[in-house]
């Protein structure tokens, strides 16, 4: 009887996972589906995800407005805050796992008080430091504080701990400095660190919205985030036109998803460390 | 495949003391590691530390917007930002006392419901030999690595009056309302629909008392429909997150635990109050404390859903701080609101903090 009631409990078990798994796919299927419909198609069977009439309206009518200069934005300020927080959080994790030197604990814990700040109030601030310094409504604005992410460094911190000590104080003896031991032997053994940074940064600038609200005003300078925002907030004259604003969310999310798919256990894995601090 | 991956850093958090051991003669790499630190250290001063400086200046100023905020015609007005907000009868009172209403139910309704459901779906997750398992993390982590913009356009097509989801309830007869243009709030609705309280006229007791700009019957709301659209937004992006995190809990509690429990007769349901739920306890204070910092920050759905529409029932502190200055140019009082939810957040972190510090020196550091 007993086994009977686990079979039975484990039968529910699958029922709620499967109606949760299509709670959690069913809205994106919806989102791939809309996007190559008809205006008329999209409101009259919201509720069927696929189109009575495949139509790629949608895709041309982005490509006629700014969609395709938001890419190119999205694309220049992830890659460059992508490969600054590289370099920064890389060598300020090892300076804090590794060197020696008065204040390093002070620094550290510096570090942590700094994680606990929550980005959105820093939103009014931040663009009083940027527009103090001059910056404001540049690419400079808008990469510059992204360029550094406490989390990063405290990321890297903890995987330059788990290196051996021997590896460099090898490399010491035979006379190399810090710099070449950090350069030329540590990063090499880093490349699952670096992967996982590379990653959490790529997703993290690529979706970022506040940041950009506030750095910047020129629709030239238009990320996705805040180009696809500026679309739904009405700036395209009458009707929903909702398969249009499907296809920006669809486009600006493959990326994202190409990668979470290849990488996912990276992704799950940021959560803890970052939570885990 | 991540199953493991997912005790890592905890395993990785002990080598620190190592570290210290070994260190010979405290000073060696000085000027090394300043240089190592700089570009953090310049990043972080310049645009998080410097930027707090400056918002609690602003907030206790009259800077307008323009020209520098340090300039000497920028007068220092003590506490009248924050008595605009707090004490003084106005709009200025009233929108902030909306926000922090609106604000709180999102947080009552929002935490509770994310920590059930994501222990929820770890227990289920982690039954034994489960078929899909990794399907089912996949899908139910990706909303949380997609973008905050995106989903939120999604979901304004599933919420839209002719959208998804009122096509999905009309299927079971039920006529849905108009999502985001709705501003009555579903427990003076209930309280309607019971007949308890006539639709325009409130209790006088209540409607007549009021505390920072609202009478106590409009704090008696509950969330506004709008705001409910965007709790299930909320709740259906984070879930999966904490829920991997009961889920690697879950993995670390021994299997001998459970089966003496069933040895002895518990039921399931006793197994999981009596055995899971308190070993789960510094995650699901972890989930929970997250849950409420993360809540009182909540922005981009705002901002791209309803800016605090209708009639500012989806207004949250966060929001009100960023339109009070970028679009109202209260400069002042946006900081202020920014302050107070800076003071709050930080507050919040600061007892999760200490709380999971005491848990971990104890138990946890014996266990292993």
């Amino acid at each position: 009887m007993s086994s009977h009631r686990s079979r039975l409990a484990r039968l529910a078990g699958y029922l709620v996972l499967v109606l949760v798994a299509l709670a959690y796919t069913y809205p994106f299927l919806i989102e791939l589906g809309t996007a190559f419909k008809t205006n008329a198609d999209a409101t009259a069977h919201p509720l069927n995800p696929l189109p009575q009439q495949w139509s790629l309206d949608a895709f041309d009518a982005l490509a006629e407005l700014d969609f395709p200069r938001w890419a190119a934005n999205s694309l220049v300020v992830t890659v460059a805050v992508t490969v600054g927080r590289i370099v920064s959080c890389s060598m300020a994790g090892y300076a804090l796992a590794r060197l020696r030197f008065r204040g390093r604990s002070a620094v550290f814990g510096a570090l942590i008080a700094v994680m606990a700040v929550p980005g959105v109030v820093l939103l009014i601030p931040k663009f009083l430091v940027l527009n103090q310094l001059g910056v404001y409504d540049t690419y400079a604005a808008m990469i510059l504080p992204l360029l550094v992410d406490a989390t990063g460094i405290f990321i890297m911190k903890q995987f330059f701990e788990t290196v051996p000590v021997s590896v460099e104080e090898a490399a010491r003896i035979d006379g190399a400095g810090p710099f070449r031991t950090f350069w030329s032997v540590v990063l090499p053994m880093s490349k699952p660190a670096l992967i996982t940074l590379t990653i959490l940064s790529f997703q993290a600038s690529w979706n970022e919205l506040p940041h950009f609200i506030v750095s910047r005003q020129d629709p030239a300078l238009n990320t996705l985030t805040t180009g696809v925002a500026t679309l739904v907030s009405g700036q395209l004259g009458q009707g929903n036109q909702f398969p249009l604003k499907l296809a920006a969310a669809l486009l600006m999310t493959l990326p994202v998803a190409v990668v979470y798919f290849i990488f996912s256990s990276r992704f799950t894995r940021g959560t803890y460390e970052g939570a885990d601090k | 495949m991540s199953v493991h991956l997912s005790d890592r850093p905890v395993a990785a958090a002990a080598p620190p003391r190592r570290a210290r051991v070994n260190r010979r003669g405290a000073g060696g790499d000085g000027a090394v590691g300043w240089l190592f630190l700089a570009p953090a250290i310049v990043v972080l001063g310049l645009f998080l530390v410097l930027p707090i400086v400056m918002a609690f200046w602003v907030s206790v100023s009259d800077w307008k917007g323009t020209g520098s905020p340090f300039a000497s015609s920028v007068g220092f007005v003590g506490a009248d930002n924050y008595a605009a907000l707090l004490t003084t009868p106005g709009l200025a009172q009233q929108n902030f006392g909306t926000s922090v209403r609106n604000n709180l139910y999102f947080v009552l309704f929002v935490v509770p419901v994310q920590t059930a459901l994501a222990l929820f779906l770890a227990v289920v997750l982690n039954q034994r030999r489960l078929r899909g398992r990794n399907f089912f993390r996949t899908a139910l982590y990706f909303p949380t690595v997609t973008s905050s913009v995106a989903i939120s356009v999604v979901f304004l097509f599933l919420f839209s009056s002719s959208g998804t989801v009122n096509a999905a309830l009309g299927l079971f007869g039920v006529d849905g309302p108009s999502w985001f243009a709705d501003p009555r709030g579903i427990f003076h609705l209930a309280l309607q629909g019971l007949g308890v309280v006539a639709a325009d006229h409130p209790p006088a007791a209540l409607a007549d008392t009021s505390v920072l700009g609202l009478s106590l019957w409009d704090w008696l709301s509950g969330p506004s429909v709008a705001m409910c659209s965007i709790i299930i937004l909320v709740v259906w992006t984070s879930t999966g997150g904490y829920m991997l995190m009961f889920y690697a809990a879950l993995q670390n509690i021994p299997v001998s635990l459970d089966e003496a429990a069933l040895i002895d007769g518990a039921t399931p349901v006793q197994r999981f109050w009596r055995i899971t739920v308190p070993q789960l306890r510094p995650t699901l204070f972890l989930v929970l404390t997250l849950g409420l910092i993360g809540t009182w920050q909540v922005f981009d759905q705002v901002y791209v859903m309803s800016r605090g529409a209708p009639a500012n029932t989806t207004l949250t502190p966060a929001y009100l701080s960023y339109s009070t200055s970028f679009i109202g140019k209260q400069w002042g009082q946006g900081s202020a609101i920014a302050f107070m939810l800076f003071v709050l957040i930080v507050a919040l972190t600061l007892v999760q903090r200490w709380i999971l510090r005491e848990r971990d020196r104890t138990p946890r550091r014996a266990g292993r």
